[in-house]
Order: structure tokens, then sequence, then C-alpha cells
């Protein structure tokens, strides 16, 4: 379908983008198709799944129904973001340990939302880490060592303060 | 198919209401809905495409005296984290601790959710039983013009509300509840989250002096709209809730459930599934709202 286009500007990993869009995209195939950034995954596409999950203005949202034009003015944060210079970002880094991937492909949702999870509470339990992560379905791991890093990340959290 | 050839993110309402006041404007939020709806074809965009959340005095929880106010870009979640609204209205953070994901619950608003009228959404039953109102304003004789429509008088059928086609939503407006009022939000499906409710049932009402008054039930799921359950109502006002009448009491509410719910049949349950979990519904309400 046909639709007309516009101009946004937004931050994108801390950097500012400035593209022209068609109205009806979604913010997943800007990323992904116009941007090259395909960290942020298609699985769904309706919102169930979780996988392209990414942050806009630090709430975590599915790319897959957010309105690429609604990106303008805003602070948009996807997996590639989350990298440090020093390196993965401690989440990241967690699942690696964990082994909390298996195909890989819900990964980069899953990970957006446990790190806005732990952000947004450092005593986050297990428990509220499962209700956290309803939004995040993977179909072959199971969630046990999902859960197991963010448990991890907690705990680190707590002994140093400032990981 | 519909050209889309005007896109608008206004920042002032006047200026939002005049691009719809041909009533050719295609309106969006968060998106939630309308994303999925015209991806699948079962709704098409018009030619105009209007995002509302940047206009402003439309966000946010407000309480003067008496009144609240939630404007209507406010998002789930800030329904579901708003201390203000846990204090006086705690039936309706209930019911956004229930509303799909976080990452859903991040970007809809509870404006959407009412106009995008399903009998199954999840703000309507506990704004049902708060008896709230939906302010709806226009652009008419070169000014912005508003009224005010009771919920249980704002749904039609599916997807289809009283609202014109010129006209936003702007504001969902209830009272301040009485003190001892106390309201239970309760929702079925397979699993907690993102679950389109099988049934849902709130129920609220004033528990003082041993006794249920300002009765007011509200089901999803169960019709072509949300709606007042108003023959529960009625069984259920003034009664006593000492124990040797409780019983019965519940049993009588329970009995006429039936005449409000008229539940299909359809992908996500039975009709005879929804109309016995609207009855474990209302006597589990029941008897928590009397343990409170």
């Amino acid at each position: 379908m046909k639709s007309v286009e516009t101009e946004i500007r937004f931050k994108l990993n801390g950097r500012e983008v400035c593209l022209k869009v068609p109205v009806t995209m979604k913010t997943l195939a800007m990323l992904r198709d116009k941007l090259g950034m395909t960290g942020t995954k298609y699985a769904c596409g309706e919102g169930e799944c979780g996988a392209c999950t990414v942050k806009i203005d630090g709430k975590t949202v599915n790319s897959c129904l957010m309105y690429a034009v609604d990106c303008d003015g805003r602070e948009v944060v996807t997996i590639e973001g989350l990298r440090t210079p020093e390196g993965l970002n401690p989440m990241q880094q967690a699942f690696v340990d964990h082994g909390a991937v298996q195909c890989g492909f819900c990964m980069p949702g899953m990970i957006m939302q446990a790190d806005s999870l732990v952000e947004n509470n450092p005593n986050l339990t297990r428990e509220e880490a499962q209700r956290g992560l309803e939004g995040n379905l993977c179909r072959c791991t199971g969630y046990t060592k999902v859960l197991d890093a963010v448990d991890a990340v907690v705990e680190a959290k707590k002994c140093c303060g400032r990981c | 198919m519909q050209e889309i050839t005007t896109y608008l993110a206004p920042r002032r309402l006047d200026e939002a209401l005049q691009a719809m006041a041909d009533g050719a404007a295609t309106v969006f939020c968060g998106g939630t809905d309308l994303a999925p709806q015209t991806e699948s074809g079962v709704r098409q965009y018009t030619a105009k495409l209007l995002n509302i959340r940047r206009i402003e005095g439309l966000a946010g929880i407000e309480v003067r005296g008496d009144k609240v106010r939630i404007g209507a870009v406010t998002t789930i979640s800030e329904i579901r984290c708003s201390p203000v609204l846990a204090e006086i209205a705690p039936v309706l953070v209930e019911a956004a601790e229930h509303f799909a994901s976080e990452q859903i619950r991040n970007a809809a608003s509870v404006g959407g959710n009412l106009c995008n009228a399903s009998p199954a959404g999840d703000m309507s039953p506990p704004l049902l039983v708060l008896d709230a109102s939906v302010e709806l304003a226009c652009w008419r004789d070169g000014a912005v013009q508003t009224r005010q429509v009771p919920l249980d008088q704002f749904f039609v059928s599916p997807g289809k509300t009283v609202k014109l086609p010129q006209e936003l939503l702007t504001a969902i407006l209830f009272d301040r509840p009485a003190a001892g009022f106390v309201g239970r939000f309760r929702k079925s499906g397979p699993r907690p989250a993102l679950e389109i409710s099988t049934v849902s049932v709130a129920l609220g009402a004033r528990v003082a002096d041993d006794r249920l008054s300002d009765v007011r039930v509200a089901m999803g799921s169960v019709a072509p709209t949300p709606l007042r359950a108003r023959h529960v109502e009625a069984a259920l006002e003034g009664k006593p809730l000492d124990a040797a009448t409780w019983a019965a009491t519940i049993a009588a509410a329970v009995a006429v459930t039936a005449e409000d719910a008229k539940p299909i049949d359809d992908v996500r349950a039975s009709a005879w599934y929804r109309g016995h979990l609207v009855r474990v519904f209302v006597e589990e309400v029941l008897n928590e709202v009397r343990g409170n």
C-alpha cells in the first residue's frame, strides 16, 4: 500500500539519525531494512513474542507494533546499543555465561527486557523476573537458564553496587 | 486500498480536532491495536494518519478534590505504577497489572483500549465499576467542544462506540470512590500474560455497617460489549455481610449471572465454560470483598 513519507530525527544508540520513512512503516522494519540494525528480530509481528523488543525513552516496547514515525524526537536503544566500550553489558555476559541461549532468535528481545527489568528494580526477585519476561517467548531453552542469568546480574549488582 | 496522503503529530488539541473535523482521520497513540489490525486487513487506513501522543494535556493522572481525570494517552504502565490510583482505585491498577505484557503496557494507552471497544478490553470492567465517563472532544463552530458519555453507554458493539469519527476521546473521568469502597478484578485465560480474556469480572461495592451498598458489577467477554451486570448488582445491593446469610447472598447473585452474561462459543472458549467462569468469579470476588 502506498503511503506518504515523512522525515524523522531521533537518537539511535546515542547517535543522532535523520531519515525519511513511510508513515505506516513500523520501527522494526525501519531498524532492520532502512538502518541495517539487524540485531532486533522479527518473529510473530503482532506483539506476542517480544523478539523485537527495543527501548524507547528508557521503556521497552515491541518495535513490530510501533510506528516508526513515532520515534521522532525520542531515544531508541537496540541490542547493538547495550554493548559498552569494555565489551558486553553484564546482562549479555550473564546470558553467555549461563548458556541461556539455544537457537538465539529470542535473545536480543529477552536481553533488552531483562536488562530493563534490573535497571528499574535492582532488587528484582525471580518471580518478578518471570512476570517481567512474560512478553518474551522462547521456543527452545525453556526459561530456567534465562532466569538464572537474570538472578546472577541482580546478585552481582548487589555485591559491587556498580556493575 | 486507500493511499495515506497526510501524517500529523500535533502538539495542540485544537489542531488535532481541526484535522479530524472531516471525520476522515485514522487516529493512533501507542499503535498496539492499529498496527496488527491494519497488517491483517481487518481495518483500513483513511487518507489522514493522526498521531495524538504528543498532544499537550492528554497525558497523566490528575486528582482534584473528588474528581479523578486520566488523560487518554496515559499508558497502561503509568496506571499500573500510579501511587495515587493504587490508593483511590486499586481495582484499576489490578486490571493494569494483568494487561498484556510490559512491552505492550509501556506503549498502549487507556483511551485506545476503550476506543478499540473489544468485548475483552481489560480497562473496561474496572472503569465500569468506578462508574467512569469518557470525555469526547470535537471542533465545532470554531472552537473545541466537549461532551461526556457514561462508559456504560459508550460501547455499541465489537469495535464500535458512540464516538463520532470527528470526535477524540480526551480523558476518562470518575469520582473518587467513597470511603469503604472495595473493588476486585478477575480475568481468565490459559496463561497470565498476553491473554485476551476468556471472561473478566470486576466488582466494586461500599462495605460499611456490615452491608454492601453502591454495588457495581462489570463483565467482559460475555456479550458484544463490556457491560454492567445489573441483575447481579440488584441481587447484592444492601445485603448484609453476616455469616448466617452470606452463602444465600452469593447463591442469589450467582443464580442471576445468566441474566446479564450472554456469552457465545468462539475459538477461546465455549459459552457454557464462560457462563461457568462468570459464576466462579462472582463468588470469588464477593468472598474477597467481604474478607477485605
